[in-house]
């Protein structure tokens, strides 16, 4: 009995002297942001662990902030303008008829453990990226190429016949089947990154997805950064590439990314000194704007907050009945009000100003017009209206903005609407099979372009989940914008199409989405633009004056 | 004592194969699959990402090489996280999730058992029922609130504690720990109360107190071993629930646990990930069952010659 009591004694002490021990911190503490200013570590808050570093695989936001760090394209934007600057590429040339480009890469650009990266990496990485087998979701921003679709779609089994040559070691041509504007920014998205033939090859087949040459130690790349370690779920950090060939101009020692996963947690790291860039939760913007700290940022972000309508559905194939329930929402009382995040009100799918696009909409809150069009199609005063349900994933932001609208709705057209909320999951399986009547939506750009959002609402368009098709609507997309001769006609017919699809309302636009993130004053060069891109090349940290003088 | 562990195993068999099957069933039957996206998955792309974890195949298939696999110790690939094993994942974060519970267990019983005495030294007075009620209130308060109270007063007001992140920054533990440990702690004091005031009633603590042992001596020396046998067959369950239950916590407070994991991947589906993570909390319930039920029959003579006497 005696050992037993010892035992158990001795193990406690054992535990609580561990505590004491692990947990006593020296009281000199300094939080990450003053450690990192003085010795240049960004410290950014970066919402869920990465679920892959493999820039043919991931998706997401998060993995696009770290995979911009450790590698780069043929371009970059620029951090305000998002103007094609030289990357990789340190000039190219455009061909009279805007198909061919020509890309002159720069000799002293390396790899991260110093191999000679050159116009063959491209061609390589960019056959990989259109294998099948890996499964990559952003294949389609090869499509502009010539026979890039065709190769990726089996059509044609000769990569030779795509659009992509090295004609020498520092010299790629890229033939695109129609004139794309757009073209260099594509450039910029990591989907179009060359990735280490040697490094990939080393952990498996180039179409094999899962491997490991993004890991800890093997990954190699072409960026500002290299990978350092990587604990998963508590940090990813990535340090100074020392080949990379603008290594001089780049002012950050290290980044230290956090997969915060909760943005209420995120922001009260920021709070507490941890972090110098976090997300903020929507009902947190109010706090911040009412002590006027410097360290909100609200701007524009290239996406659109909009519900679908199945036209289906008996009483929504009138759309007269789509153009009364458009017209009958107050945008600005739903901004001002409920949102509270500074987003703009939408009275059109394409986001105003899209590469010096605005679109061009007769939709306007106007209740009275709202009446007689739900008149006209049968149903004077919302009489005999069937009970219509708008589906949501779950999200009080989202709940709020169903249950705005619901009054709206009743008040103005005295139809009754009820609210359904699914799991995210359920709820793209519902609205992928139709299954709903209402359903919220959002769409955020991945290049400025207004085809980035038009092209959604094609007939076959695999994101228009509306059941809406219109014969013009694809036929001005597909066919009379690709020959559009100068870039004031191609914006006149991208009108001329987003005219049309609001006239028939398949979806009703509400608001034009905000970026609202807290960045600490002492982080510099942040950049801002309405993709929220990030640019770690170009960011410095300057430490505060009264902190220089007590240290 | 072997046979009875060995039988204590061996039921633990098909208790495992039932929640494999259920948990099985019940993921291929939520709507949505892994790979689905608010962007449209290409069809020749969905075809490419099924071929590969082997979705394609019929979902019998699919289990019975499922069961083979892990009859050898191999949860497959993660779906969600791309090139990482679930039995990877586990392992990076079972430490930490177990460090945090072994923490919280300590505060648990640290503050649970001197509150559980404290009141049964005096049942139904102010000694009583101000710990109790305080219990109550530690039941009742979920970790959503207390972590937030916590974090807003030492952490943001005072700036005493770190509050976010795991062994980065000294004292980042302390506050994750008494989040989660208070609620057990609540449970500990009103067992420990229950316990106590059972064994204080015994004759032999009537005898010790005839004989003029000081108050002390009885309480510490004679009464707490039988009046902590409740916590004991608590603790099991407990440790258990602590291991499977920190995700709150782990949210919080930035800790890099098993818990995350566990919820996002069923928002995920990432089929794998759940599977392997519920199979390996059955496990750990069903052995630290074991573990409490072993200690105490080391404890308790009576059960001890009870469990003898059954199996004889």
């Amino acid at each position: 009995m005696l050992y037993q009591k010892r035992c158990l004694k001795s193990v406690l002490i054992l535990t609580i002297v561990g505590l004491v021990i692990t947990q006593s911190g020296c009281g000199d503490y300094k939080s990450n942001v003053e450690s990192g200013n003085l010795n240049g570590t960004l410290h950014w808050g970066n919402g869920t662990e990465p679920q892959s570093l493999d820039p043919h695989i991931a998706t997401g936001v998060p993995e696009h902030h770290i995979i911009s760090a450790l590698m780069e394209g043929l371009i970059h934007k620029d951090g305000e303008t998002l103007e094609p600057r030289p990357g990789v590429a340190e000039s190219w040339d455009i061909s009279d008829d805007g198909r061919v480009y020509t890309f002159f890469l720069r000799k002293n650009a390396r790899w991260s453990n110093g191999d000679p990266h050159n116009a063959h990496d491209y061609v390589w990485s960019w056959w990989r990226a259109l294998q099948p087998a890996l499964g990559n979701l952003y294949a389609y921003m090869y499509f502009p190429i010539a026979n890039a679709k065709a190769y990726y779609e089996g059509e044609i089994n000769d990569f030779n016949q795509v659009g992509v040559k090295a004609l020498n070691d520092y010299t790629l041509q890229v033939t695109l089947t129609e004139p794309i504007p757009y073209f260099l920014q594509l450039l910029d998205h990591y989907s179009t990154y060359p990735v280490h033939r040697a490094t990939v090859e080393k952990f498996g087949t180039a179409d094999q997805r899962g491997t490991r040459w993004t890991y800890e130690g093997n990954i190699v790349g072409n960026g500002a950064f290299q990978l350092k370690e990587w604990k998963i779920n508590r940090r990813i950090t990535v340090e100074r590439n020392p080949y990379y060939w603008n290594a001089d101009n780049v002012k950050l020692n290290q980044v230290v990314f956090y997969p915060t996963e909760n943005v209420t947690t995120e922001e009260r790291m920021f709070r507490a000194g941890q972090l110098h860039y976090s997300g903020i939760p929507s009902d947190k913007i109010e706090v911040y704007k009412a002590a006027n700290d410097p360290s909100l940022r609200i701007q524009p972000y290239l996406g659109i907050y909009f519900y679908r309508l199945n036209v289906e559905q008996p009483h929504l194939k009138d759309k007269r009945v789509r153009r009364a329930l458009g017209m009958t929402i107050n945008r600005d009382l739903l901004v001002s009000q409920i949102t509270k995040g500074g987003q703009i009100p939408a009275y059109a799918i394409t986001p105003p100003g899209t590469m010096g696009y605005y679109p061009e909409s007769d939709l306007t809150f106007d209740p009275e017009t709202a009446k007689q069009l739900l008149a006209e199609a049968g149903y004077p005063n919302g009489e005999d209206f069937p009970t219509t349900e708008i589906l949501y994933n779950t999200s009080e932001g989202h709940r709020k903005i169903a249950v705005a609208l619901q009054q709206m709705w009743k008040k103005h057209l005295n139809i009754d609407v009820t609210l359904l909320n699914q799991e995210w999951k359920v709820y793209l399986d519902t609205v992928s099979n139709r299954h709903y009547e209402i359903a919220r939506a959002g769409w955020i750009g991945d290049y400025v372009d207004p085809n980035n959002f038009l092209d959604m609402f094609l007939c076959n368009g695999g994101n228009n989940r509306t059941n809406w098709c219109n014969s013009d609507y694809d036929q001005l997309i597909l066919e009379q914008v690709p020959k559009a001769t100068s870039h004031q006609q191609r914006l006149a017919l991208f009108k001329q199409a987003e005219k049309l699809l609001l006239d028939e309302m398949p979806v009703i636009p509400i608001y034009v989405y905000t970026s609202n993130n807290l960045v600490h004053p002492t982080l510099k060069n942040f950049g801002r633009n309405i993709l929220n891109q990030a640019n770690y090349r170009e960011m410095y940290l300057e430490p505060e004056k009264s902190m220089e003088v007590l240290d | 004592m072997l046979r009875f562990i060995f039988s204590r195993l061996l039921q633990a068999i098909p208790v495992l194969l039932v929640v494999i099957s259920v948990t099985f069933l019940l993921i291929h039957s939520a709507p949505g699959g892994p790979f689905s996206d608010e962007k449209a998955v290409p069809p020749e792309v969905a075809r490419a990402l099924e071929a590969q974890y082997n979705l394609d195949q019929p979902l019998w298939q699919q289990y019975t090489s499922y069961l083979t696999d892990v009859l050898q110790g191999d949860f497959g690939p993660s779906f969600k996280y791309s090139g990482r094993t679930v039995n990877e994942l586990i392992a990076a974060g079972l430490p930490v999730t177990a460090e945090l519970a072994l923490y919280a267990m300590l505060v648990a019983l640290i503050i649970g058992i001197s509150a559980g005495i404290f009141a049964a030294i005096r049942p139904n007075t102010m000694q009583d029922y101000i710990p109790m009620s305080a219990a109550m209130l530690g039941i009742c308060m979920p970790s959503f609130l207390l972590g937030p109270i916590l974090i807003l007063v030492f952490g943001i007001q005072l700036e005493w504690l770190p509050i976010s992140g795991w062994g980065d920054i000294p004292g980042d533990k302390i506050l994750p720990a008494i989040t989660l440990g208070t609620g057990y702690a609540a449970y500990i004091a009103r067992l420990s109360r229950g316990g106590m005031l059972e064994v204080l009633s015994q004759d032999y603590i009537r005898t010790a107190r005839a004989k003029g042992l000081s108050e002390r001596l009885i309480i510490f020396k004679h009464a707490l071993r039988g009046g902590l046998i409740p916590v004991i067959a608590f603790l099991g369950p407990a440790f258990a629930g602590l291991l499977g239950g920190s995700f709150v916590v782990e949210t919080i407070f930035q800790i890099p646990g098993l818990g995350r994991f566990y919820v996002t991947s069923a928002f995920n589906r990432d089929y794998t990930m759940i599977l392997g993570m519920t199979i390996f909390f059955a496990g750990l319930i069903i052995v630290f069952n074991l573990l409490s039920d072993l200690i105490a029959l080391w404890l308790n003579p009576k059960l001890r010659h009870q469990a003898r006497g059954g199996q004889q």
